[in-house]
């Protein structure tokens, strides 16, 4: 609701915001939604790189059909969900710890180097750590078998079977967004008043207690944030997938955005592609609305 | 006191802990370029070895990877001031102008950041194509737009929202225009913010993959894709491929460190500080 007391006088025109605005919206226009509505149309048409001969005849929702009632596109989609099932609270867990370390007080140093640190994997470009997971997974010189040597297990041919893979792209997933997890949670460790913590101190030894009773409430809206946005993240992953695995072996990592990129880039049926694109943007639209609901609302 | 020093020595290992597996790829990134071909196939692989710099004469002196670099920096810069020049004023208008429809159009931009880049691949891919665009660096250029604009709009928006009031109000009484006062105010007052967006988008851009191995063919490779592009045959040249990836990370990394206290409102557009 805006004031009407600044309605009176605003000192601007009623166009002003528009032309300060028309620029960012008719870009992200031609650029963002054009496309969409464009592949809206394409998805409703046979439109077959390979078989182009024919034309693009209007099909109606027969792509639609196909996709859903495509067993490898919902199994593409439980393979993601199981994906983010594996990686969310492994990533959860480790990002409280290490918040947990970096919020004690002590040893600042130490804090500082290991709190600049984490913006490392975030900031490494997500083909370059699919290209260093081949190397690190690798069967005969990969450093995770000499890791998992050390504590008497046998060398694994990671890549080349399914759960060695799908275990490799986690490991490689929680590494990079662990400290996404870990500096959300340290801003929330370090919204909780000073004196309550100090005083919580005073009553309790236990840190499970400080935790669940005191600082709890403060990484609540992070967590929420963090279960929303890394649901989105995966969805979109594909960088380090493709570059580490393809989605193989056979289609052991195939995730969703790897199988609508194989199925347009590779199979080239961007018809079908642009369904799957489509009701895949309409979950992230959901998810997007959910987000801007739980963090937005002070805006208006 | 014994355990208040036992939690001491606790605490310090685990933040050596952190700091070892935090760094520990990139680490192995960048010792493996320093690696002869015979030390990177050594099993098990070899921590104390002899460096060498061949891998980077050969990545230097290979056209294919040096034009990629240059094209990811072509592409960053120009996406990311094109971005800037678009959302400054926008984050203006929603930082200081009410009207109808507002916090639709903010919802809209923070919603970008979701879009799955295949979900605009396809259509982009099509579309380009009719257009004659494919493999040039304007098509990249424009669609980096998708994601870096946001971004630097929301950043924007929360910095000229911290601008005082009062500046403007002497402005105007002073006679100054609207666009006078975004320009001589705002964007001078509010640069640290604009920085950090740029930043931000700079990152962005130089990291993406899937926009620019759809849309390219061969003459603007973005350094991502060339990298990638490596990984066929049956020996693959690990010492080039890591020396790639070390020359593709240093700069973000860089930058990344720049802005490393603003590193998580940036991926979560400000949900939390």
């Amino acid at each position: 609701m805006s004031n009407p007391a600044r309605r009176t006088n605003p000192g601007y025109g009623r166009w002003t915001p528009f032309w300060f605005l028309a620029p960012a919206v008719v870009a992200l226009f031609l650029i963002g939604i054009y496309p969409t509505l464009f592949a809206l149309v394409t998805s409703l048409r046979q439109y077959n790189l390979t078989r182009s001969r024919d034309g693009f005849p209007f099909v109606g929702l027969a792509n639609y059909q196909a996709v859903l009632s495509d067993p490898t596109f919902w199994d593409t989609l439980a393979r993601t969900a199981r994906f983010f099932l594996v990686v969310m609270p492994v990533e959860i867990a480790l990002g409280l710890c290490v918040a947990l370390l970096l919020h004690r007080p002590g040893l600042n140093f130490l804090r500082a180097l290991a709190r600049v640190t984490l913006v490392i994997p975030l900031a490494t470009t997500y083909a370059v750590v699919g290209l260093l997971g081949r190397l690190v997974f690798n069967r005969d010189f990969g450093v995770a078998n000499s890791f998992i040597n050390l504590f008497g297990f046998p060398a694994l041919d990671w890549l080349g079977n399914s759960a060695g893979a799908f275990a490799a792209i986690c490991v490689m997933d929680v590494w990079q967004w662990t400290p996404f997890c870990a500096l959300i949670f340290l801003s929330g460790l370090s919204m909780v008043p000073v004196e309550i913590e100090e005083a919580a101190k005073l009553e309790t030894t236990s840190h499970w207690a400080l935790l669940t009773h005191v600082q709890l409430p403060y990484l609540l809206p992070g967590f929420t944030a963090m279960l929303i946005l890394r649901s989105a993240d995966v969805l979109k992953l594909f960088d380090v997938v493709f570059t580490m695995t393809r989605g193989g072996p056979g289609a052991a990592t195939e995730l969703i955005s790897i199988y609508i990129q194989r199925v347009g880039f590779r199979v080239f049926d961007l018809g079908t592609a642009s369904a799957q694109a489509l009701l895949l943007l309409v979950i992230t639209i959901l998810l997007a609305r959910l987000y801007i609901r739980f963090f937005y609302r002070e805006i208006e | 006191m014994a355990s208040r020093s036992n939690g001491r020595i606790l605490h310090g290992f685990g933040l050596l802990a952190v700091f070892a597996v935090a760094i520990f790829p990139v680490y192995w990134m960048v010792s493996s370029s320093f690696k002869t071909q015979t030390d990177l196939l050594a099993s098990p692989p070899v921590w104390l070895f002899t460096p060498t710099l061949g891998n980077y004469a050969e990545v230097f002196a290979d056209q294919k990877v040096t034009s990629a670099v240059v094209n990811s920096l072509i592409v960053a810069v120009f996406s990311t001031a094109l971005a800037v020049v678009l959302g400054t004023p926008a984050a203006f208008a929603l930082a200081r102008y009410d009207f109808r429809g507002k916090s639709d159009l903010w919802f809209w931009f923070i919603s970008n950041r979701f879009i799955s880049p295949i979900a605009l691949a396809l259509p982009i891919y099509i579309l380009a194509q009719g257009l004659g665009l494919l493999d040039t660096h304007l098509v990249l250029i424009l669609v980096y737009i998708t994601f870096i604009l946001p971004i630097v709009v929301w950043i924007c928006t929360d910095q000229f929202r911290s601008i005082p009031k009062e500046l403007e109000e002497a402005a105007r009484l002073e006679g100054a225009s609207q666009f006078d006062i975004f320009w001589r105010i705002y964007l001078p007052l509010g640069l640290p913010g604009i920085a950090v967006s740029a930043i931000f988008g700079f990152i962005f851009s130089w990291n993406e993959l899937l926009y620019a191995l759809v849309l390219t063919r061969r003459d603007v490779q973005t350094a991502p894709v060339v990298a990638t592009s490596f990984m066929s045959g049956y020996e693959l040249p690990w010492g080039k491929i890591m020396a790639t990836g070390t020359v593709i990370v240093l700069p973000v990394t860089i930058f990344a460190l720049l802005v490393s206290r603003h590193m998580v409102r940036g991926l979560t557009m400000g949900a939390t500080k």
